[in-house]
């Protein structure tokens, strides 16, 4: 299965600040009643960006000057909670391609890797000269280098890290692993005949 | 033993690699699969897509829960979203070949709870399951990971899925917790120290006098909530406790393959003298009933604390922190947690809603009756416990309380169901996550607490300490 090599992200940004953002707030639970991933791209942040009452509160990603984002900065432990993959489907489904955080959580961090989502970790100094200069211009072109693990934006840039692992996935165009494992077949039952658990039962 | 002493987690991992991908990570064999309708069948659709089988379907297992109404038992649901989800997951497991505890099978009830209570889960085993609370399995020496649906869909294709290791955390907790003080609390306790996100990057090997001494639903409770505290798999090592409550259940060894697999698991416990990345301790008498006052689970208190103060915070993070939960739980500073006004109290969870829990709570309520105002709901956590409730009264001592005995399914724990809150009700609850809107309203306001203080507050009214109340000593 030939993936697209993700080397870099360009596009405008959005920085949605806090700590902590979990998935129930990235996409809450009532919009995952559904069999298909489809359209869950309009209920990213719902609650955040609607009052109870259904009144927009003017989240960043509706600015209209935001429009058309692919990178969103954030803060610290972002996408922490649920395991729900519908919570990177939502971000990759509103045309985001890239996210730039202090850190991520485990099992979100992994969920968008396989969707071919970068996640980048930079410094919150650092993801502060990013927002700033966004918010003085919201055109700017922001590039997440994968390969180079910088971003840069309106000739400065600044240093980011990222697992050796995901960075390798995402650049060679092998983030979705399936391929793969199905390559491994003979070795999987191989392993799998040496632990009695697995054998049917008789 | 083998010369150089291993963790259960190296070893659990050793046994179960494949090889090394390309990219360093290994392919990791998932020998026990869990499925539910809300994380399934957009895998199950990519399967179809890309015209693949369920590799080893006798190694997977589904139940329904997250959706299940658990006050309307007849089909079609009200909710027409639920009965297609239902009717999906139906179609998939029929299709594909797939076990399913459908509520018509007398076994249906939460996936964390049904895995243990059939035999499924099993030491010295990997489990995945599209739910981050799948670590609950972990108390039987399983490693257990929350998955994602496209991993959902790798382990259905290929019975693995691509992952690096983790480092282990040793939590060590020595002594004997003091009366009125549960399972839960020692979670909570924890994830205060740690934070929400101290244990991203490890698993966590929880040990210690206190859990030695624990039954298998208290491990249970606490390798529950492990990902609250960032950490995607905890366990407890294997021992006579876990060997005694798997003995005879459904999916168990029996006969001469019983005695092999108990020697199998054994070996799989931690040797001595291994190493851990990191080690912490916590005695078990600094361990006081705790509860929640903020929108994550990391923002715990003791029942006797006073609620953070903003103007007190340490850091600038803390600070707002601190002022961003507060303005949401509309709590003052300052102020003692105990005595908030609740509006709701739930009983049950994948992290509460077993057999001891309605048992403990039953104790103490009976001939106790739940606050005028106060909506209060009993939901158990599967059939099995629901129908053993049912035998041994809990569900008529409850009812005479004031609580709502229900069916078993996840409920208000995440309300993908019709159990929610409304508006910003105040909910004493004993499931595993205070985020903003969890409980169905997007204003609704979470304390995270034991099942016991859920009583205690279901009978005040407000946010009570179970040992006054219950005149625990």
């Amino acid at each position: 299965m030939a993936l697209e090599k993700i080397t870099q992200v360009a596009g405008k940004a959005v920085f949605v600040p806090g700590n902590d953002i979990d998935t129930d707030r990235i996409i809450p639970a009532r919009f995952m009643k559904c069999v298909t991933f489809d359209g869950l791209g309009e209920f990213l942040f719902f609650d955040v960006r609607h009052t109870p009452e259904g009144v927009p509160t003017g989240h960043p990603i509706d600015k209209p000057e935001h429009k058309g984002a692919k990178i969103l900065l954030s803060g610290a432990n972002f996408g922490c909670g649920s395991s729900r993959e519908h919570a990177p489907q939502a971000i990759h489904k509103a045309g985001f391609r890239a996210i730039v955080a202090e850190n991520f959580a485990e099992i979100f961090f992994g969920n968008s890797t396989t969707l071919g989502i970068p996640c980048v970790n930079a410094s919150r100094e650092d993801i502060a000269k990013v927002a700033a200069a966004i918010e003085k211009n919201p055109s700017l072109e922001v590039v997440v280098d994968v390969e180079k693990l910088e971003v840069r934006f309106g000739g400065e840039s600044i240093k980011v890290t990222q697992r050796d692992s995901a960075r390798d996935a995402l650049v060679n165009g092998r983030w979705d692993a399936i391929g793969e494992l199905l390559d491994g077949k003979p070795q999987v039952l191989e392993t799998a005949a040496k632990l009695p658990y697995l054998a049917p039962a008789a | 033993m083998s010369a150089q002493p291993k963790s259960l987690f190296q070893k659990v991992w050793e046994a179960h690699s494949v090889r090394k991908l390309a990219n360093g990570q290994t392919q990791l064999l998932i020998g026990t699969h869990l499925i539910h309708e809300v994380t399934s069948p957009q895998a199950f659709g990519m399967l179809r897509d890309l015209g693949l089988k369920v590799l080893m379907p006798h190694r997977t297992f589904a139940t329904v829960d997250h959706i299940v109404p658990t006050n309307e038992l007849v089909e079609p649901y009200k909710d027409p979203l639920a009965q297609a989800m239902m009717d999906e997951l139906r179609k998939n497991c029929a299709q594909f070949g797939v076990t399913f505890f459908d509520r018509a099978t007398g076994k249906q009830g939460i996936v964390h709870i049904v895995g243990p209570e059939q035999g499924i889960t099993q030491p010295g085993t990997t489990i995945a399951c599209g739910d981050s609370h799948t670590s609950t399995h972990g108390a039987f020496g399983a490693i257990a990971f929350g998955i994602g649906t496209s991993q959902v869909r790798d382990v259905l294709a290929t019975q693995t899925m691509a992952l690096a290791p983790l480092k282990v955390r040793r939590i060590e907790v020595n002594g004997k917790l003091r009366p009125g003080v549960y399972a839960k609390d020692v979670i909570l306790h924890i994830i205060r120290l740690t934070g929400v996100n101290g244990g991203t990057g490890y698993a966590y090997e929880y040990a210690g006098s206190t859990f030695d001494g624990f039954t298998m639903e208290e491990r249970m409770t606490v390798c529950n909530m492990s990902i609250e505290g960032g950490a995607r798999v905890g366990y407890v090592n294997p021992d006579e406790t876990t060997f005694a409550y798997l003995k005879g259940r459904p999916y168990s060894p029996k006969g001469a393959a019983w005695d092999e697999a108990v020697a199998r698991w054994k070996a799989y416990a931690s040797d001595p003298g291994c190493h851990y990345d990191d080690v912490m301790k916590i005695d078990a008498a600094d361990i006081a009933p705790t509860v929640t006052w903020g929108i994550n689970p990391g923002q715990g208190i003791s029942i006797n604390e006073t609620i953070p103060d903003p103007a007190k915070a340490t850091s600038a993070d803390e600070k707002a922190g601190i002022e961003e939960a507060l303005a949401y739980m509309k709590l003052p500073a300052g102020a003692p947690i105990k005595g908030t006004k609740i509006n709701v109290a739930f009983l049950g969870s994948c992290t509460n809603g077993r057999l001891s829990d309605f048992r403990e709570v039953a104790k103490f309520i009976k001939g106790k009756k739940v606050a005028p105002g106060v909506r209060a709901i009993a939901v158990p956590g599967s059939q099995i416990v629901a129908l053993q409730c049912e035998k041994e009264g809990i569900d008529k001592v409850l009812a005479e309380a004031g609580f709502e005995w229900r069916a078993a399914g996840c409920s208000m724990c995440l309300a993908m169901n019709p159990d929610k809150l409304i508006g910003d009700e105040l909910c004493a609850s004993s499931s595993n996550r205070n985020f903003k809107g969890r409980q169905g309203s997007i204003t609704g306001r979470t304390v995270l607490m034991s099942p016991v203080m859920v009583a205690a507050a279901a009978v005040t009214g407000q946010v009570a300490d179970a040992r006054e109340v219950f005149s625990v000593n």
